[in-house]
């Protein structure tokens, strides 16, 4: 009994720790569970009984269907726009010292501090005073790609920072030319990390709902079907595609790690490691 | 030559995006907050009223706000220090099944992990009938009341919290901790004068991160909440959205921001500037 209770104090942080990590899954395991329950009426919040119905019949809801399309396409293109344009961002932010730099920075944050209400509602004065922008994916996209950017930039930006410039001089005194240079050294190093950033942009695109909530018009995102079908009951096959796109999230950041470890090893071949690998032949072993 | 103009030109589209559709919106956004007139005939006329009457009709949604998003960040700060404690120094291999735990919820959508929330605290639910038999859910229920609106937001922001603490404790010099043993500090002193004071930064960081999106939210407060429990985010998207009423809806957007800016402006004055602008930024 003594030493139970010692052992209990001496571990108290990891405890802790680890109820509030299973603290954090257990919605997870709630969305998972429901998935395969059975519901009674509309609303799914008392289990039932056991089906796989909804799994089977996953894309069986057109309305459904079409939302999660409008999201995927929305996702694609504004990661893909957020991700070109932050990287070129942080490249000029870490390369370069010039006038306005500390001010680009400031913009860069200030969008990261601001609540996401705030700018939905701003954009959305925008778009009415304006009057030349009709309220659907167009604005969506706009909106999509603005919140991104600061992530893309700050998530390149520190991979840019342990950057080694030597392997690109190296690449211009072999010949290369700069496009040469970026192609095959720099893009190669730095991809993890833009890799990260689009993850991170994507992740941040189809799981937005409030800037969209102002912004969206009539278009409908899986998000803002989810809200609209809160009121009249949600379709049990909303947990599946949740629980489908939390795999493939799953999938895609193991993919992320094992790239990054791939772009740490080809880092890793640098002259002041090389001594290590130069030891004669015939010397005698470091102990 | 070149080297002069490069970093603007790499600087350009960005920049471009950010100004014209965030920085130039917030302008828009203070215009529509001085219109007058009724919906349909809205026009700019230096309509400051709007601030007053938006001010004086929604302070307790502004006061809750604040009270909620304030209380789910402590809660949140309470919840998160030991698990980036565990991850940093008692995980060992464990480290990045914690880090993962810890960032998974993200792949779950935001309004259907709040959904699971409504599940879990519904009146039926196993979890509400153990708190009642504690006497933690007064008269059986829980959903819709300000303790599920707190512990939504708690929940939902809980990795904003977790991540920049890691991230401070994990670049902690362990000899600093192990310089404090040596010099005879116990457990607890070493924790508070040497750990916690180095890993401050991660506090504010998370601190904010937290608490500025928990200020705005009308997600929790939607599902998790009843009509007592709206906060200022409620109500700027019923008025922008339902009543059409956009000059008050724009004043609350507007002083909601300001407010924002204050409160960090002052927090980051105590706990210096590098939590928010990041250490890359310096």
């Amino acid at each position: 009994m003594e030493g139970a209770w010692r052992w209990l104090r001496e571990h108290a942080v990891q405890i802790v720790g680890v109820l509030v990590v299973l603290y954090m899954l257990i919605p997870i395991v709630v969305i998972f569970g429901f998935s395969f329950n059975d519901p009674a009426g509309r609303y799914n919040f008392t289990w039932v009984g056991f089906t796989l119905d909804h799994w089977s019949n996953a894309f069986g809801i057109p309305e459904l269907n079409e939302a999660l399309l409008t999201s995927l396409k929305l996702a694609v293109l504004a990661t893909v726009i957020a991700t070109a344009i932050g990287t070129l961002m942080a490249m000029a932010l870490v390369r370069y010292e010039f006038f306005g730099r500390r001010a680009a920075n400031f913009l860069i944050v200030i969008p990261m501090a601001t609540p996401e209400v705030v700018m939905g509602s701003a954009l959305l004065s925008f778009f009415l005073i304006l009057g030349t922008f009709s309220l659907g994916f167009q604005t969506l996209l706009i909106a999509h790609v603005m919140f991104c950017i600061s992530f893309v930039v700050v998530v390149v930006r520190s991979r840019l920072i342990g950057f080694d410039r030597n392997l690109e001089e190296a690449a211009k005194d072999l010949g290369a030319n700069p496009f040469t240079t970026f192609r095959l050294v720099t893009l190669p190093l730095i991809m993890p990390g833009i890799f990260g950033a689009a993850m991170l942009a994507f992740a941040l695109s189809i799981d937005d709902f409030v800037i969209s909530n102002f912004n969206s018009g009539t278009t409908v995102t899986f998000p803002l079907y989810i809200f609209g079908a809160a009121q009249r009951g949600i379709p049990v096959e909303v947990n599946v595609i949740a629980m489908i796109l939390f795999f493939f999230t799953c999938a895609a950041m193991g993919f992320a790690t094992w790239q990054q470890r791939r772009a740490e090893k080809m880092t890793s071949v640098r002259p002041e490691q090389e001594t290590t690998i130069a030891v004669p032949a015939g010397a005698p072993a470091a102990t | 030559m070149r080297r002069r103009v490069a970093p603007y030109f790499l600087l350009g589209p960005g920049a471009a995006w950010l100004l014209l559709f965030f920085v130039v919106p917030l302008y828009y956004l203070f215009e529509l907050s001085l219109n007058a007139g009724v919906f349909g005939s809205y026009h700019f006329d230096w309509h400051w009223a709007n601030y007053s009457d938006a001010l004086s009709l929604y302070d307790t949604q502004f006061e809750r706000s604040f009270l909620y998003a304030g209380l789910a960040t402590l809660f949140a700060l309470l919840l998160a220090y030991p698990l980036a404690y565990t991850i940093a120094f008692k995980a060992g291999r464990w480290r990045n099944v914690m880090l993962f735990a810890v960032v998974a919820p993200f792949f779950t959508t935001y309004l259907i992990r709040t959904l699971a929330w409504e599940t879990i605290l519904s009146d039926q639910s196993p979890v509400v009938k153990v708190l009642d038999t504690l006497g933690l859910a007064p008269e059986g229920h829980v959903l819709a009341t300000g303790g599920a609106v707190i512990a939504g937001l708690t929940y939902n922001f809980l990795p904003f919290m977790v991540l920049p603490i890691y991230a401070s404790l994990e670049r902690i010099d362990v000899r600093l901790i192990e310089a404090g043993k040596d010099l005879y500090a116990s457990a607890t002193q070493t924790f508070f004068r040497v750990t916690l004071p180095l890993s401050a930064p991660g506090v504010v960081a998370g601190t904010l991160l937290t608490f500025i999106p928990a200020s705005g939210d009308y997600v929790n407060a939607q599902f998790l909440g009843s009509a007592s429990n709206q906060m200022i985010g409620n109500v700027i998207q019923s008025l922008y959205l339902k009543q059409s009423d956009y000059p008050a809806a724009a004043a609350l957007s507007f002083v909601l921001m300001a407010a924002i800016l204050i409160l960090v402006l002052i927090y980051i004055r105590f706990a210096g500037s590098e939590a928010l602008m990041g250490e890359e930024a310096v």
